[in-house]
């Protein structure tokens, strides 16, 4: 009888101490709090498309993260980094899917991602929901960042260019460089290319030129001869098609044979700008342009991660947002150092409202793609965006051009 | 006459005949606009031909199968679309290691035959074992077990090859021989679809042949019309249904090799689409009918490329060609509406029913 006593004692302390503690936590932050005991790590997660065709926008975003952690150590105040992640597809079921699997786990602090626009626009909203702020490295899309978004976004910022950016300077390149009167684009109804696309025709045709049509394929589509005949009535010089690889690589395989095409320009954007699409469309892809960023404008500190990433990997940068990805990760390290709560016990807590707040706040932040300072609307990149030329040698040894051939500065 | 009529007529004909009367109505004016527009030029309508036909024979050589499994097993073999899948992407590292030792430079024919044999003839041993394992065992199983079982065997597939030869795609060479165009009589072809267009005609029609006059053929037949009594004439049932397998393997597979030349990439994924479309192929021919099946693939690949162009520019929807997959299963609902055993599939059904 006694026994029992002291057992309920014990329970009952344990209990209120339990829950007094977690009420003072809560009381902190709006939203709720991460408490990591000693020991323990910081868990933060990537949400990328690291399968699949588009796998290489994903490994590389990943390795920029990885990288960032081996830099600051591995630890962050005293507490190993943790790092996990979901595959997200490029596509919007998938990046459902990764969210509601990373919402689910409270252990995480803060996410990194997504890659395609498409699976953000679900997602981030469903991280939110979980008081998960995400930084993504390589989401374009105007809408992420729009005014009207809405409030479900407000857990989200992005390290990556925003496409208005993209697009104004793929047609500036177009009109200016090119010289090119009439164009015409074709986009996969994904966010990311049906923006930058209609971005691409909007400054177009303010600079005088003409859109002869703006196209559209379904993804998983192989056989865009008939578009690319229909494309062909309207006699364009020159195609913009800021879609992804599979697809990509079909266009720019068989826009040559179609009859009307044979001199077209053919440009596509920072989705299709890796290896694996020169693997998809072989020597088709020769003398195509792609926007990108500008890795020759990037901060000192790129030669160093190129030489890590060597050594690491033993192969250059898959993609083009590895360096996107790196800031993004030094960012959200900064702000979780920032508004992270050392116990007497050793452990950290965190408020995640805070830490939402922290990263908004990020102000001048020297990252390797320029000075990162975020917007009201989570808009945080230096973009400067240049275009590329592809040449035989890069096909052959499946590496991106890294010289750019014109600035639009 | 009349009073009779009137029983046998639904509400839910009379719904359905005013769907497929809208959409017909939508089709015809839709093309009239689009001629009238007068942008297209004659030589725009055939090269939309030319690329519908190498396409749409792809889908019937995948029909195929799909058709002479329903008419042995009555069951949908959804995992048909993996079989498609296995031998092209197997053959392409043939390819890579023809491609490597220049042997696709210096006898591109014989390589070409190299690459098509493996693929064939990986598919057939996929469909052949999928057969043996996954569904001999249900033979005698209600019906929507073997359903089940395919889709369980068509995931299996993909991720054993996902397992095997990763999740990325991988390319094709190119053979020189095959790019390019060639003109006859003032038509221009691209020279890799002329030869996938004659090699898939010629196949459809040896295996046509195969199926009409020779001995295993007559007993494929007479197992896919009454198994028992096929069975009491001293046919080799299991046998005749392991030969369906194994010829409609080799339709995908090569099938796979014209895919392969024509669209370069290859990954583990890559059937699903091309299966799903042949199988709507084949309900449109009229499933378990073999022409039936090859007109349903032609005709699908023709809608697909000059559907867009012809019925949704004229009513001016903007991007026609999104809709592509759309407007093939519009045209799979409409021949249901007004055909539901589907364009040669009558006979099969009074005899079936």
């Amino acid at each position: 009888m006694k026994r029992t006593f002291i057992l309920f004692t014990i329970l009952a302390l344990m209990i209120g101490i339990a829950a007094t503690g977690a009420q003072a936590a809560d009381a902190k932050d709006p939203i709720g709090v991460v408490t990591i005991k000693k020991g323990e790590p910081v868990h933060i997660a990537y949400w990328f498309v690291v399968a699949g065709e588009n796998a290489s926008l994903g490994t590389d975003t990943k390795r920029g993260v990885e990288i960032a952690i081996e830099d600051v150590g591995g630890k962050l105040l005293g507490h190993p980094i943790k790092l996990s992640g979901q595959d997200t597809g490029c596509n919007a079921e998938g990046g459902q899917a990764a969210a509601t699997k990373l919402a689910s786990d409270p252990t995480i602090i803060a996410a990194i991602g997504s890659n395609c626009s498409s699976e953000a626009k679900p997602g981030a909203p469903i991280l939110w929901k979980a008081g998960i702020t995400t930084v993504s490295p390589s989401n374009t899309a105007p809408y992420l960042t729009d005014p009207a978004r809405g409030p479900e976004y407000e857990g989200y910022l992005r390290t990556a260019h925003n496409d208005k950016i993209q697009g104004a300077v793929a047609a500036q390149f177009a009109i200016k460089k090119l010289g090119v009167k009439k164009a015409a684009t074709i986009h996969d109804g994904s966010v990311y290319a049906e923006q930058l696309q209609a971005v691409f025709a909007e400054t177009f045709k303010k600079m005088g030129g003409t859109i002869t049509s703006q196209e559209a394929v379904s993804t998983g589509s192989t056989d865009m001869r008939p578009v690319l005949t229909k494309i062909a009535t309207g006699k364009p010089e020159f195609i913009y098609y800021p879609i992804f690889i599979a697809e990509g690589g079909h266009i720019t395989r068989q826009a040559k044979e179609v009859a009307g095409l044979e001199k077209v320009s053919l440009m596509g954007a920072d989705g299709i700008f890796s290896p694996d699409f020169y693997k998809a469309a072989g020597e088709t892809a020769i003398g195509m342009y792609h926007s990108s960023p500008d890795f020759s404008a990037f901060a000192a500190g790129y030669k160093d991660f190129l030489a890590k990433h060597q050594k690491k990997y033993g192969e250059k940068p898959l993609a083009p947002f590895h360096a996107h990805a790196y800031d993004a990760a030094m960012m959200v390290l900064k702000a979780i150092e920032k508004v992270a709560v050392k116990g007497k016990d050793g452990s950290l807590t965190i408020g995640r409202k805070a830490l939402r707040d922290a990263l908004y706040a990020t102000k001048g932040l020297k990252g390797l793609t320029g000075n990162i300072t975020c917007n009201k609307l989570g808009d945080c990149a230096d973009p400067r965006i240049a275009v590329y030329q592809t040449t035989a040698d890069n096909v052959k040894k499946l590496e991106m051009p890294d010289k750019p051939f014109w600035k639009p500065y | 006459m009349l009073e009779r009529l009137r029983e046998r007529i639904t509400p839910t004909d009379i719904v359905m005949w005013m769907i497929g009367g809208s959409l017909l109505v939508m089709i015809i004016w839709g093309s009239a606009a689009t001629l009238l527009a007068g942008l297209y030029t004659p030589r725009h309508w055939l090269d939309f031909v030319i690329f519908g036909l190498a396409q749409g024979s792809v889908y019937a050589l995948i029909a195929m199968g799909y058709t002479m499994v329903y008419g042995v097993l009555r069951m949908i073999n959804f995992a048909h679309s993996e079989v498609f899948m296995s031998g092209p992407y197997t053959a392409y590292y043939v390819a890579a290691a023809f491609y490597r030792s220049g042997l696709l430079e210096s006898h591109p024919v014989l390589c070409l035959l190299a690459i098509f044999m493996v693929s064939m003839f990986i598919s057939s041993m996929i469909a052949f074992l999928l057969e043996k394992i996954a569904y001999r065992p249900l033979r005698n199983a209600p019906r929507l077990i073997p359903l089940i079982t395919a889709i369980g065997a068509s995931f299996f597939l993909q991720y054993v090859f996902r397992g095997l030869y990763g999740s990325g795609f991988q390319a094709y060479p190119v053979v020189k021989m095959l790019e390019g165009h060639w003109t006859f009589i003032g038509i221009r072809i691209l020279r890799f679809q002329a030869v996938v267009i004659v090699a898939a005609a010629l196949l459809l029609a040896a295996l046509y042949s195969f199926i009409q006059m020779t001995r295993v053929g007559k007993a494929i037949r007479a197992v896919s019309e009454d198994k028992e009594a096929a069975y009491l004439m001293g046919i080799d049932v299991d046998k005749m249904i392991s030969t369906t397998f194994i010829i409609g393997g080799m339709a995908a597979g090569a099938a796979g090799a014209f895919y392969g030349i024509m669209f370069k990439q290859v990954h583990f994924f890559m059937g699903f689409i091309p299966g799903i479309k042949a199988f709507t192929a084949a309900v449109l021919g009229g499933i378990g009918n073999i022409p039936g099946a090859m007109l349903g693939g032609i005709f699908l690949g023709l809608i697909e490329s000059v559907g867009p162009s012809l019925f949704l520019d004229g009513l001016g929807i903007v991007a026609p060609y999104q809709l592509k997959d759309a407007i093939a299963f519009t045209m799979l609902v409409l021949v249901l509406i007004f055909r539901p055993t589907g364009i040669l599939g009558e006979r099969l059904a009074v005899k079936k029913a």
